[in-house]
């Protein structure tokens, strides 16, 4: 996992539109391609629905009101999730990063922790906690708390030293300096780390809802499974999907609005 | 800008009690030993630039002075409003040109005086940018006035325009003596330029094996010129007071002063000439 964001050119943009929107254009195209292969009968509906069979399934449930109700079911899982997992990967990626002893009571515990694969500890999660909300909150929270203290960490750590002298010469109180210097200094670390946690949040939920679950978007599937509804599942896949994108793309925005003073970002 | 008029070095102001003193100073990296019992005093106003081998511990002595280092053996006498530039800006890159040099001023106008400073190194149409849009002169000439904001009686300069293309170093060379003259601090300039000492110091102190080797007043009028009598003479004697060949570095004087790359080490004796540049530089 790299604490380094890849930073994207805009100086050739032909087109002005929004990057959601370019970044669809292939996911059309194969929707496209899909249709009419259905249509021509190069593949059977039984097992793949057509994009309309699935567009009316999603019209149905949108109408019916059951997807609007288990959409914020798994939102409030993922958001609770990712306020804890993120608080906990920030509290300790601060501490860790700012002291040595900090440094040293808490980073190699985490580091061998994050071997582990946190998906793993879903049966020992269902025997702590329960089938309720716990576990599948406690699989997001755990899953997200890592790329963000690992992130941060590297970033508040490589805050360029140089500069950090320079400032240090300046008559800042230490406060003043991790304040103003370093923590936005590792802001943009701090953003991938966000990114890579926002990607396990939805993976961690697809996981922990096809688990004794009785309402969210992975209930959704699990139960369309029983009644040989390909279609509802995908629309539970595109639903995922979606959520993952507009996720990506609120990062994006976060970068936009806090990032401006790097080259690729500045507009004057 | 208030102009002081051209002066002429007086190395003797015995009235004036010194701005920095320091005595016997000891730095060690591990068994090696840096700064070897190093006594050095700087008068107040007075400008100073410190010529020595590369790695011979000029870089230490400065961050001892700006208090970079932990504290070392040997007493150290400084004085408070002291400011360092090094040879990177090292300006912090996400905030603006100008709040960049009112940080951590605690006036109430510091951002007044933040764009007075930006205005005296001719950068007030940058004092919005972020840093990273500037260019290298203008980087430095924004650290340049980081440093002056702070009213330093003492101004310590690391081969701050070692970075730079020839150019942009004698126009910087010619504001570090114009501010000088209208802020009056004591100035530490390390530097591998001989002819860059002579254009802007009133004493030339070298430094060899942990030690000030020899310390040699520069009585020359400014402004000063390359091809002057006394400045060629002096010129030959900081050579000399350092250890290089004057005829061997002759024979390669053709060779101009920028092809020394930025922020790589110079000639193996670490002392870069310029070619005959015998024009004043201007602003
Ligand atoms: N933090 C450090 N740890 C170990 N050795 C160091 C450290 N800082 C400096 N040194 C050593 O001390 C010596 C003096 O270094 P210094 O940077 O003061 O040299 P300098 O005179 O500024 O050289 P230059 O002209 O090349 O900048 C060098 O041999 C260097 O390797
Ligand atoms: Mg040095």
């Amino acid at each position: 996992m790299t604490a380094v964001t890849a930073t994207r050119g805009t100086g050739r943009r032909s087109l002005p539109l929004p990057a959601g929107l370019r970044r669809c254009a292939v996911p059309l195209a194969l929707l496209v391609l899909w249709q009419a292969s259905v249509g021509l009968g190069w593949i059977s509906t039984r097992s793949v629905p057509s994009p309309s069979q699935i567009l009316s399934a999603f019209w149905e449930l949108t109408v019916s009101g059951e997807l609007a109700v288990h959409l914020l079911v798994s939102l409030a899982r993922v958001s609770a999730g990712l306020a804890i997992g993120v608080s906990a990967g920030t509290v300790c990626a601060l501490i860790a990063g700012l002291s040595r002893r900090g440094e040293d009571a808490l980073d190699a515990l985490l580091q061998m922790l994050r071997t582990l694969p946190h998906l793993a500890l879903v049966p020992l999660f269902i025997l702590w906690f329960g089938i309720g909300e716990t576990p599948k909150i406690a699989l997001v929270a755990l899953g997200t708390a890592f790329p963000i203290y690992l992130n941060l960490f590297a970033g508040i750590r490589t805050v360029d030293a140089k500069v950090v002298e320079a400032v240090s010469t300046l008559g800042l109180t230490r406060w003043e300096l991790i304040a103003q210097v370093i923590l936005p200094g590792a802001l943009p670390a701090f953003l991938t780390g966000l990114r890579y946690a926002l990607g396990v949040a939805w993976l961690s939920l697809v996981v922990g809802e096809q688990i004794n679950a009785s309402s969210g978007i992975g209930y959704l599937a699990m139960t369309a499974r029983e009644f040989l509804r390909t279609d509802v599942i995908i629309v539970a896949l595109i639903v995922y999907a979606i959520l993952g994108l507009l996720a990506d793309l609120i990062v994006r925005v976060i970068e936009r609005s806090t990032l401006v003073w790097r080259p690729a970002f500045i507009k004057e | 800008m208030s102009h002081a008029l051209p002066r002429i070095s007086t190395p003797s102001q015995s009235d004036t009690r010194p701005v920095v003193s320091v005595r016997g100073l000891v730095r060690n990296f591990g068994a090696v030993t840096v700064l070897d019992g190093l006594s050095l005093d700087l008068q107040p106003g007075s400008f100073t630039a410190l010529l020595g081998r590369s790695g011979c511990g000029k870089s230490t002595l400065l961050r001892t002075l700006a208090r970079l280092d932990p504290a070392p053996e040997g007493a150290v006498q400084l004085p408070d409003e002291r400011a360092v530039v090094f040879q990177e800006p090292r300006l912090v890159p996400w905030m603006r040109v100008l709040r960049n040099v009112t940080l951590g001023l605690r006036h109430a106008d510091a951002e007044a005086r933040g764009l007075a400073a930006l205005a005296e190194v001719g950068l007030s149409h940058r004092a919005h940018a972020w840093p990273l849009t500037l260019s290298g002169g203008e980087a430095q000439r924004a650290a340049l006035a980081r440093a002056l904001v702070r009213e330093p009686r003492l101004l310590l300069l690391d081969e701050p325009f070692a970075a730079l293309d020839a150019l942009t170093r004698l126009r910087m060379q010619a504001l570090v003596e114009t501010l000088w003259h209208a802020h009056a601090p004591a100035v530490l300039l390390v530097t591998h330029d001989v002819d860059e000492a002579l254009l802007l110091a009133d004493r030339a102190v070298m430094m060899a094996n942990g030690r000030i080797a020899a310390d040699i007043p520069i009585p020359l009028t400014r402004p000063r010129r390359h091809g002057d009598p006394g400045f060629i003479a002096l010129r030959s004697r900081l050579l000399a007071e350092l250890g290089v060949d004057e005829e061997h570095l002759a024979a390669r004087e053709p060779q101009p002063v920028e092809t020394r790359a930025a922020g790589a080490n110079p000639a193996p004796g670490g002392f870069a000439l310029p070619a005959g540049a015998a024009a004043a530089p201007s602003l």
